[in-house]
């Protein structure tokens, strides 16, 4: 042994102890939130392109709103302020904003911030607590409450250019087409397909561009941040029934194009119902619940109320997530053999 | 071959065993003392049958096992046994005549220390038995247990006890557990590679003990060399060799029966109830030489490694040698005060020690050391659903549920979830974004229903 | 107008009688008396007199007499009204408190290691068995005081340690049997004076554990050799027939004899 080499052991008094492991993949809340906002750029990028600076100010008061709001709350419920790290008041804001349009007032904007916070999110517990997803539970808050701010929607610039008018409010594809089909006009719709899958339509500032949120999309699943099944169930389970109904009544019914690219469909299947803290955990509960979320919102569009069904049946499903998450449940490794 | 599909979930941790896979092992040169401890096994503490001041010889037994899942000790050199509880920084005592010192769990475990006389005197106790292969199996399952031998993978389970199988239990498979799926250790990686035929050797005895055909042995793909080594060397007697993918945590005994021979362990039972018996390599190696040539088992193959280690190293260590002697033999540390933790076995399944003074012990496979960026302090959060533990867990639970019911101190409920099946491999708060101690909740939650069971029948 | 006014009134009438029917054919007769005393009782449904709870309790008062001071949240005027109540008599027993047996601090006894894990003392016993020096200590990670229905225990989160807030304790001994390392007994609240450590180590090792540790002196036992007898190196009270002489705080040279529990 060579004794003449100093050899340097540890100081035990400076050693941490805890349980294993002692490694971590090094993914944390805040890079999860992180990536959900980039891929939402995109979007957001499209929605001001198209909207003009209304769109970005919607955003911008929205999100501080948001953050301020979650701020204040934790204060007086007396938590740490390092809950505000995590990004997730920056992520409800945005989502909020993106479900707006781009002609919404201020404070509808600061009412909803407060519905999605406190009301959605605070008082439920914080973070992971939530039952529903805070952006829509306020969204839907607002369309119940201020319900002409919500279905009037800022016209495209090119609209606005066009026809030189300066203030229009106009109906989304969604809203047009079933007037237009109970009317029995054989004109099924002004937009074409492209308008309709780049964006070039009035709607919420967020949801227009299926392009634009089909790349978010694709990025999120690419950095494993959310599972493929449940926007390709949700997708693919409107698609299957719309072509199936459009098959058998295609003078009354829109084509799958137009479902799928109309409408709040793509930013709610890749953005809210994948919502992890909203969602079932399993890989079978998540297919089961965009299946149901498949099949809500398309019985509202063409069945309900309501033009638009996306955001009733991402909140509807939301109730159903402990309830999928039990019937869903993994059976253990090994657990077939002991039933014989 | 290669196993496509092994079993579901399991993560890739960096694996970090480049730092140690291609350096011989090293004979440990002779230490001063040597604090071996009784209670080494699952299972009853050994009983001591020596006192202090009493002179030993190498392999001497100094403790016999205490019932039948119990096994004797063995001194790992010649010198005088001496109490060492004044020297212990806290909580060592005498209790019957025998040192009571903190062990790797941080509980007190008997302990018997001796201090070396230099000479290295063997004492020849077991007659070596050349020609194994006209024995009994009763007198070589015997051979087992006179020579201490337990599980070296980690788990450290008496070997005889799971070389006797029920009389009504067909056994007709052998594993080989060779995947060493724990990062950053290479101890069986360089044992296969450099103690090849004595490892066959050993596998050819615990076939005859079991009186079986069929043997597999299990290699993560990542060691192509062992892989090669093993193959030339089995092929001789009919022993296939199997490469399975990558991937931890391969190398438990659920899923490395059900990768190489398909059968699902059932919830709740010993692997023997598919007909296998998995042994590992190191253990394999131990019964050849206690058979073979006598030597019971007082030393072990042990990886010292670690970013923060002047020069990470395998070493044959004898049982009870100190933490600090070990990392002196690897030339101590860069920067003692850059040191995050310190670990007796893998980072997925070892413990974090604060005291140097802990031994070696059968089933010390690893010390490894990490630095302070390696070592994430972390505060915890409220779990997110993200479901990421789900997908990763080789034993298809639900940790993100079974971590709050034990968070809300719910057990029962806690059990009705499985929770018994967890085998603490650590992959749940692996991947974790919340950072929830999941593994560490799992172990209180199992104490605390084991013990609410205790009472029960009572 | 009429007729749902009607109808609505119709179902009303229906459900109603089907209610009285219901009660009448398909009632538990129960002794009215065990709702009457389980009124009375606190409602805490701690478990402290070892049934499932108030109603549980509330019925063995009836059925079994057993004594309602056995409910150790009862005061003693609601005791006696249970009792007359029922027309039984009542003997006091004598009140008592938890008492958590350690008083090193992490100032005392430090840490050995930096923790990190679950915030609970049976969780951090299973890492390495707990960082703190003394293998006997409090780890003051709250597992009493999460378990105390009634917020009696308190953890001082500077110094890790629980305490005993007497006025508080009922004594329904919930937390004595969660303390992984039993540290928490039952005491008569009149004692006036307590030993506050349960290491049996000897004075070597003590004084490298914490500071406030018994070092087994005997000098308080000298003092009162009739209450305070020696477990090995660890001063024990007994508190059958427990010491009044306030001066063995003073002698105590560890100082971990303390007067009341507040003080700690």
């Amino acid at each position: 042994m060579s004794e003449e080499k100093n050899i340097l052991l540890p100081n035990p008094s400076k050693l941490v102890v805890s349980s294993s492991p002692h490694l971590h993949k090094g993914n944390d809340v805040q890079k999860i939130m992180i990536h959900v906002i980039i891929a939402l750029i995109p979007a957001c990028l499209v929605g001001i392109y198209v909207f003009g600076w209304s769109a970005a100010q919607v955003l911008i008061i929205t999100i501080i709103s948001c953050v301020l709001i979650e701020a204040i709350s934790l204060k007086l419920i007396g938590k740490s302020q390092n809950a505000l790290k995590d990004g997730t008041a920056v992520l409800t804001g945005m989502l909020l904003a993106m479900n707006l349009s781009a002609s919404t007032p201020w404070w509808v904007c600061v009412i909803g911030a407060l519905l999605a916070i406190v009301l959605a999110k605070q008082l439920f517990g914080g973070l992971g607590y939530n039952p529903f997803n805070p952006a829509l539970v306020a969204r839907v808050g607002l369309l119940i409450g201020f319900p002409t701010f919500l279905t009037s929607w800022a016209p495209t610039k090119s609209m606005l250019s066009s026809t030189h008018i300066d203030a229009v409010t106009c109906a989304t594809p969604l809203y047009q087409i079933p007037l237009t089909l109970k009317n029995g006009t054989t004109e099924i719709l002004s937009y074409t397909n492209m308008d309709l899958f780049l964006g070039n339509i009035p709607g919420s500032l967020g949801e227009t561009s299926a392009l634009a949120l089909l790349i978010g999309g694709l990025y999120l699943i690419v950095m494993k941040i959310v599972c493929w099944r449940i926007p390709a169930f949700f997708i693919g389970g409107v698609a299957v029934i719309a072509g199936i109904h459009h098959m058998i009544e295609p003078k009354t019914t829109l084509t799958i194009t137009q479902h799928l690219f109309s409408g709040g469909l793509f930013i709610g299947a890749f953005f809210m119902a994948t919502d992890m803290v909203t969602s079932p955990e399993t890989k079978k509960g998540a297919i089961i619940f965009a299946l149901g979320c498949a099949i809500v919102t398309y019985s509202i569009r063409v069945w309900g109320a309501y033009p638009e069904g996306v955001s009733f049946a991402i909140l509807f499903m939301n109730a159903f997530t402990p309830l999928i998450d039990r019937l869903a449940a993994n059976k253990p490794f090994g657990h077939i053999v002991t039933e014989n | 071959m290669i196993k496509k599909k092994a079993f579901s979930g399991g993560v890739h941790p960096h694996d970090g065993k480049e730092l140690t896979n291609t350096k011989n092992i090293k004979i440990a040169p002779l230490m001063k003392e040597y604090a071996v401890s009784l209670s080494q096994h699952i299972g009853a503490p050994a009983k001591a049958i020596v006192k202090v001041g009493d002179t030993v010889l190498k392999g001497q037994k100094i403790a016999e096992a205490n019932g039948f899942v119990s096994v004797p000790i063995h001194a790992p050199t010649s010198g005088t046994i001496i109490s060492k509880n004044k020297k212990t920084s806290a909580g060592g005592r005498m209790e019957g005549g025998v040192d009571s010192v903190i062990g790797p769990t941080g509980a007190l475990v008997p302990m018997l220390t001796i201090s070396a006389d230099g000479e290295d005197t063997p004492c020849n106790d077991l007659e070596p038995i050349l020609s194994w292969q006209d024995c009994k199996p009763e007198d070589l399952k015997q051979r087992v247990l006179d020579a201490g031998i337990v599980g070296m993978g980690g788990a450290a389970f008496p070997t005889h006890v799971k070389l006797s199988p029920p009389p009504s239990q067909n056994i007709d498979t052998l594993v080989i557990n060779a995947s060493e799926c724990e990062p950053y250790l290479s101890a069986d990686h360089r044992q296969m590679l450099e103690d090849t035929k004595g490892i066959i050797e050993g596998i050819l005895i615990i076939k005859s003990i079991l009186g079986i055909q069929k043997v597999c042995i299990g290699i993560e793909s990542n060691k192509p060399d062992a892989i090669k080594a093993m193959q030339e060397e089995s092929r001789k007697h009919n022993i296939v060799v199997t490469a399975l993918p990558t991937m931890y945590p391969q190398g438990s005994e659920k899923q490395l029966i059900y990768a190489i021979t398909g059968r699902k362990v059932p919830m709740g039972k010993l692997p023997m109830e598919t007909g296998c018996v998995v042994q590992n390599i190191g253990t394999a190696f131990a019964i050849y030489e206690a058979v073979v040539k006598g030597k019971p088992l007082y030393e072990r193959i042990t990886t010292i490694t670690g970013s923060p280690i002047v020069n990470p190293s395998n070493w044959r260590l004898r049982v009870g040698t100190s933490l600090a002697d070990a990392l002196t033999l690897a030339e101590g540390v860069k920067n003692p005060d850059d040191i995050g933790k310190v670990i007796l076995g893998g980072p997925m399944m070892g413990m974090a020690q604060f005291s140097l003074d802990v031994p070696i012990m059968k089933n010390t496979s690893g010390i490894l050391l990490l630095n302070k960026q390696e070592v994430t302090l972390y505060t915890s959060g409220p779990c997110i659903r993200c479901g990421s533990c789900i997908n990763v867990c080789p034993q298809s639970l639900m940790p993100s549920t079974m971590g709050v019911q034990i968070e809300k101190e719910r057990f029962e409920l806690a059990e009705e979830t499985n929770i018994m099946n967890c085998i603490e491999c650590g992959c749940c708060s692996y991947v974790c974004p919340s950072h929830r101690p999941l593994v560490q909740l799992f172990r209180r939650g199992k104490s605390e229903i084991q013990a609410n069971n205790r009472k029960k029948k009572v | 107008m009429i007729a749902p006014l009607l109808f609505m009134a119709g179902i009303g009438l229906l459900l109603g009688i089907t209610i009285a029917l219901a009660n009448i054919f398909f009632s538990v007769k129960t002794d009215p008396r065990i709702e009457e005393v389980e009124d009375m009782l606190p409602g805490a449904n701690c478990g402290g007199c070892g049934f499932a709870g108030c109603n549980a309790f509330a019925k063995a008062v009836v059925l079994d007499a057993v004594e309602p001071q056995k409910c150790p949240v009862c005061s003693k005027e609601e005791a006696e009204n249970i009792a007359s109540h029922m027309g039984m008599s009542v003997e006091f027993d004598t009140p008592y408190v938890a008492l958590v047996k350690c008083c090193g601090d992490n100032s005392d006894s430090p840490e050995r290691a930096l923790y990190n894990g679950v915030t609970d003392c049976s969780a951090a016993l299973l890492v390495a068995g707990a960082t703190k020096s003394c293998q006997h200590g409090c780890l003051g990670m709250a597992t009493c005081a999460r378990a105390c229905p009634f917020n009696a225990i308190e953890i001082d989160e500077k110094r890790h340690i629980a305490i005993v807030h007497p006025e508080l304790c009922v004594g329904c001994g919930k937390c004595v049997s969660v303390c992984p390392r039993n540290l928490i007994d039952m005491v008569p609240k009149s004692a006036p004076v307590h030993i506050l450590c349960s290491s049996p180590e000897k004075a070597v090792l003590q004084k490298k554990a914490c500071s406030k540790g018994c070092i087994g002196c005997r000098k308080c036992s000298k003092l009162d050799p009739e209450s305070i007898k020696m477990d090995g190196f660890l001063a024990v009270m007994d508190y059958d027939n427990y010491s009044t002489n306030t001066e063995i705080i003073d002698v105590c040279p560890v100082h971990c004899i303390y007067p009341s529990l507040e003080e700690k």
